[in-house]
């Protein structure tokens, strides 16, 4: 076995661990609740344990089978984050065609330039080609109404749920000196650091938290993201033996990706209260959608790969 | 023969539902009734030819062998796929609309009733191709509700089918689907055809997830 398997298996063991505490920790709750007392925050707590065991998985089995792993993987989780958004963005039937395309044609060729390693290409391709080709189809059906808007939403969700989605399989593609072929830890690296902080942001914030960042938005604190983030850089100093950072480097670079991750949440809870929807859809039981389970991940991406890309290589 | 007939019919069944599931994503939101085997008619606003398969799809497998969809003969009965899906895999209760048929519509679709079947019906009749989000209802829910006043009738809301695959395009968009389920009606004492179609409409458009764009 390389020393990369080693690694992945470590490190999907080490999570085993965390979430057999976790789960057992819920058992024992469960086990001394009344049976006929109903416990929505247990219930809840139980099923989002069941999903980040799937997550778990999943991730696990991706990284092992390497980057043809890593792309279907989130090749499809651009699939149904793009399913979410568009799903709640404005549309005509005149746009139908750039939809489509959007579907099918723009998202699995962003993947394959990724998976090239095309990185002149898959970094202007929906910025810049799918920015200027799509307004064109849907202008070609000559339906002005709402037109700006129309165009403007099906971009950003290009843009969030598909380019910077694809950020983390470009972590792949990376040389950087001495690290070999291990740079499919950095996504590990990159999910655990942004998930470890959401979770502790959470926890922290609930416990301590008393200045709210944005009152109409979320519930999110000062306190608590400072702690987030806090605990995002121990975790992320603890495993600076899987990148090629340095514990500090590490340290800073699991700061950094959670700050922004814990931004990118707030601009998501912006959007799903305009629109007056709690989650982004159903598909994760106990989480809500890919985009509510991924946001921070989603925004913190280009950030991490962008600074990995300048430092590291 | 019979048997491997069945058989297909089952395998196209579970193809249905995934393939709906995997494009749409399409759930259900049990907001007004509980997803148990009770008898009920669930009427379903009507935009698209997939509007059934997508209820069909979400209903539990014990639901779903017990509910019959009420289709039109002259849709089902021309060609032998067809003639296969609807009634083999929909267990459909095939109607013939035309002034002249020996076979009522509403007696076939009592006896389905009779023998215990949910049913699933579009009182709009056709489809509806317009910009209003329901066509005046036709009387046959009346009728069942009258004839057989112990069975629950539900308002059953498909959205966005419009969106995925609006009237003349070719490629479905992979958006997701949702099919409300209200709370059940039953036609009340003394009340009024009309009255009671139109509580029935009023009630169904309420089943109608609020979009704010």
């Amino acid at each position: 076995m390389s020393s990369t398997t080693v690694d992945i298996l470590l490190l999907a063991f080490g999570s085993f661990g965390i979430l057999i505490t976790l789960t057992v920790l819920g058992e024992i709750l469960r086990a001394r609740q009344p049976v006929h007392e109903p416990n929505p925050v247990l219930d809840t707590y139980m099923t989002r344990v069941q999903s980040w065991w799937g997550m778990v998985a999943f991730i696990g089995i991706a990284l092992l089978l390497g980057k043809p792993g890593v792309m279907v993987l989130f090749g499809f989780a651009s699939f149904a984050a793009l399913r979410e958004i568009l799903t709640l963005t404005t549309k005509a039937q005149a746009d139908h065609l750039s939809l489509a395309l959007a579907f099918f044609v723009v998202l699995p060729l962003q993947y394959v330039f990724v998976g090239l390693g095309w990185s002149a290409l898959y970094s202007v391709f929906i910025p810049v080609y799918a920015f200027l080709f799509l307004p064109m189809v849907s202008a070609l059906r000559g339906n002005p109404a709402r037109f700006l808007v129309r165009v403007a939403e099906t971009q950003w969700a290009l843009m969030i749920a598909v380019y910077c989605v694809s950020q983390v399989p470009a972590l792949l593609t990376l040389e950087i000196e001495g690290y070999g072929d291990r740079a499919v830890l950095l996504v590990a690296f990159l999910v655990m650091v942004v998930q470890f902080g959401d979770l502790l942001e959470y926890f922290f914030g609930r416990r301590i938290g008393r200045t709210r960042i944005a009152p109409g938005l979320s519930p999110k604190t000062w306190e608590g993201v400072f702690m987030g983030i806090a605990s995002a850089m121990v975790v992320g100093a603890m495993l600076n033996w899987i990148t090629p950072f340095g514990a500090v480097g590490a340290a800073l670079m699991a700061g950094v990706s959670s700050f922004v991750g814990m931004l990118g949440n707030l601009v998501v809870a912006a959007i799903k209260r305009d629109r007056g929807v709690k989650d982004w859809s159903h598909l994760i039981p106990g989480q809500g959608g890919f985009v509510d389970q991924l946001d921070s991940v989603i925004f913190a991406a280009p950030i991490f790969y962008m600074l990995t890309v300048y430092f590291y290589t | 023969m019979k048997f491997l007939r069945q058989f297909a019919a089952r395998i196209v069944g579970q193809s249905i539902r995934i393939f709906a599931r995997a494009i749409t994503a399409v759930r259900a939101d049990w907001k007004g009734i509980e997803p148990v085997p009770r008898q009920r008619v669930y009427f379903a606003n009507h935009t698209s030819n997939a509007d059934m398969p997508m209820i069909w799809s979400v209903l539990p497998p014990a639901m779903r062998r017990t509910v019959r969809p009420v289709a039109a003969a002259d849709y089902w009965l021309k060609n032998k796929l067809r003639a296969f899906v609807g009634p083999e895999v929909f267990n459909c209760v095939l109607v013939d609309r035309r002034p002249e048929v020996k076979d009522k519509p509403m007696d076939k679709i009592i006896a389905a009733l009779d023998e215990g079947s949910s049913l699933i019906i579009f009182p709009e009749g056709n489809r509806n191709m317009t910009d209003d989000p329901l066509l005046p209802f036709k009387a046959g829910l009346y009728n069942m509700g009258v004839a057989r006043p112990d069975v629950d009738l539900v308002p059953t809301w498909v959205a966005n089918l419009t969106e995925i695959m609006p009237k003349g395009e070719v490629i479905p968009l992979p958006l997701i689907c949702t099919v409300t389920f209200g709370e059940p009606i039953h036609v009340r004492e003394g009340e009024s055809k009309d009255d009671f179609l139109k509580r029935a409409s009023d009630a169904l458009l309420a089943q109608r997830p609020e979009v704010r764009t």
